[in-house]
């Protein structure tokens, strides 16, 4: 445990880079390495870009990334879901500058190529010049392949990959799970949160499932909760778990009582969502229901760590997009239900505002400690990052090892798919 | 209003918004609170709305909020505040929109500039206010910070803006 790196003749050698109970300081600061997991992870694995509701009509499209790499997400008139390299395939321009919106087609400001919303290449100006036998079929938007699950949509340029459905595997349950947060209607994104940190981005996808950092680093947001929720979220001393669920995904169970949103219905409404449940019954929701939403309003009990990049985070999506070896953005997307009560709705996006975002009484000083990760890791580059907390104690769980809720299992679960992918 | 009214209101107005600039840069928290009505509203939107309830904000904070908020800022267990970033914030371009009875609505352009770990950011936005008149001088009724970035990319902020 005490034993050093040789930090002179550091390697870039996954077997060096990470031990089962620890990694090296290259993780977060080789730019050598940072390259070498755009090739060997972000374009071949299964990348979260959006969820349908951002796409919700005929036309509609975001923009998103799959490492580096900009995409277009956008729905056909068949209300397909297509994923695209936003980059025209004549002299590269994007085709696509507007965050979100609606369109019938894509045009490249350069020179006129238009492209439909499948990605095929329509039309281009003065085509005489390239002669009989070009193909417009062959100069389409470069597209990757494009699966969903409960309305995440995933994409990803290994043509060759697992269906998405297998590569979530034991982590299907958990999605399910937390889509309850629809309380009866289907989820849909309210929102996001955007916010870059000077961090290498495996710190945040550790940080998802570390349970051990809740009440140091937010204790100013605990303090700002009634006694009720105070106890809630006092969940170090609870029953709660971290599995690893497989290919580099796991669970963080902190409070197991609201891991199935629709168990035990009868139990005593807590006292801030009061207000809300008396609302609902004014507009004559049936008591059922209105138990059902307001269970749901609160969120999951649990965070669900996918690898590489996106996190079923309680009551939200966390998205995280490497920019570089030591800047990483994040997205907190807020969701409720459609079609469901707006006083509901306003109540989710308030919680969220509560504790997430740029002014969120919990992210700004979650930001604040990944910085000075990043900071630290400039000083003692033989030294390494512990990943071992509770490693001697770890049970069989459902799916894979399963360790108290402060353990970093899941830590473990991610780095062991990330040496597997790198070595690969 | 003659036009000599109008300077004078244009005068106060932009004396109590520049002493809350002040406040705020010198993280005077707990007089800022009293500049504000209780029902007032701080809002730091993403994006426009005619109703900022209806949507996700950066920030919506009632009297309550307000309050939980600075309270996080001063007592010491938030990382992001010990110490919080500081800041030298400039107000200018006031124009007078609505001026109803005792009620005003002012606009202005902000530049705030926040520095900590040796780093500078710059933050632009247009603010506006809704400014009540009372025997104790203007109360803020409604404060609604567009940053010109506000649905980009941000980072986090240990102030207000």
């Amino acid at each position: 445990m005490n034993q050093l790196i040789d930090a002179k003749n550091i390697t870039l050698d996954p077997d060096e880079l990470v031990r089962k109970d620890r990694i090296a300081t290259p993780m977060y600061t080789s730019s050598e390495l940072f390259e070498k997991e755009q090739e060997k992870i972000f374009r071949k694995t299964w990348v979260w870009v959006a969820h349908a509701s951002e796409v919700p009509d005929k036309g509609s499209f975001k923009l998103s990334k799959v490492g580096l790499e900009p995409v277009i997400v956008v729905r056909d008139r068949k209300s397909n879901i297509h994923v695209m390299v936003n980059r025209c395939r004549h002299r590269a321009s994007t085709v696509c500058e507007i965050h979100k919106g609606k369109t019938s087609s894509f045009q490249c400001p350069y020179h006129g190529w238009g492209y439909g919303l499948d990605g095929s290449l329509r039309a281009l100006p003065y085509p005489e010049q390239y002669g009989d036998d070009f193909d417009k079929s062959q100069h389409g938007l470069l597209k990757l392949r494009t699966e969903s699950y409960q309305g995440m949509i995933f994409a990803t340029f290994n043509e060759d990959i697992e269906p998405l459905e297998e590569f979530l595997g034991a982590a299907k349950k958990w999605i399910d799970l937390f889509m309850k947060q629809g309380g009866g209607f289907p989820v849909k994104t309210l929102g996001e949160h955007q916010f870059a940190v000077p961090m290498n981005w495996k710190v945040q996808l550790e940080n998802t499932t570390d349970a051990y950092h809740f009440p140091i680093v937010h204790k100013s947001f605990i303090q700002s909760l009634d006694e009720e929720a105070e106890e809630t979220f006092s969940f170090l001393d609870g029953e709660g778990f971290v599995e690893d669920l497989g290919n580099g995904h796991s669970v963080m169970v902190m409070i197991p009582e609201l891991v199935d949103l629709e168990e035990d219905l009868d139990r005593k409404i807590p006292e801030r969502f009061e207000a809300l449940a008396q609302k609902l019954r004014n507009e004559n929701y049936p008591e059922d229901q209105v138990r059902r939403i307001v269970r749901a309003v609160g969120g999951s009990g649990f965070n669900l760590n996918l690898f590489p990049n996106v996190a079923c985070s309680m009551a939200f999506f966390r998205v995280l997009t490497p920019a570089a070896v030591d800047k990483t953005e994040i997205r907190h997307i807020a969701i409720g239900m459609e079609g469901g009560p707006e006083a509901a709705n306003q109540m989710r996006m308030r919680l969220h505002e509560h504790f997430q975002g740029p002014m969120g009484f919990g992210s700004p000083d979650d930001a604040e400690v990944w910085e000075r990760i990043q900071r630290g890791v400039d000083g003692g580059p033989e030294l390494p990052i512990l990943v071992n907390r509770g490693i001697e104690k770890e049970v069989p769980g459902e799916a894979g090892p399963r360790g108290h809720v402060s353990d970093e299992t899941g830590m473990r679960a991610a780095y062991a798919m990330w040496k597997r992918m790198m070595q690969e | 209003m003659n036009k000599t009214d109008t300077d004078n209101q244009l005068w106060q107005v932009t004396q109590f918004l520049w002493n809350e600039a002040a406040l705020l840069d010198a993280r005077q928290y707990d007089a800022w609170l009293d500049l504000w009505q209780p029902e007032g509203l701080y809002i730091i939107p993403i994006e426009d709305a005619e109703d900022y309830a209806e949507v996700l904000n950066l920030c919506y904070d009632d009297d309550k909020m307000r309050r939980d908020r600075i309270k996080r800022f001063q007592e010491g267990f938030s990382i992001s505040s010990a110490p919080a970033a500081v800041t030298v914030r400039t107000l200018s371009r006031f124009v007078i929109d609505v001026v109803d009875g005792d009620s005003v609505v002012v606009s202005c352009g902000q530049h705030l500039v926040e520095d900590k770990f040796g780093r500078q950011r710059l933050w632009a936005a247009n603010v506006r206010y809704t400014l009540q008149s009372t025997d104790s001088g203007f109360k803020i009724q409604e404060k609604v910070v567009r940053l010109l970035n506000s649905d980009g990319v941000l980072n986090s902020f240990s102030y207000l803006h």
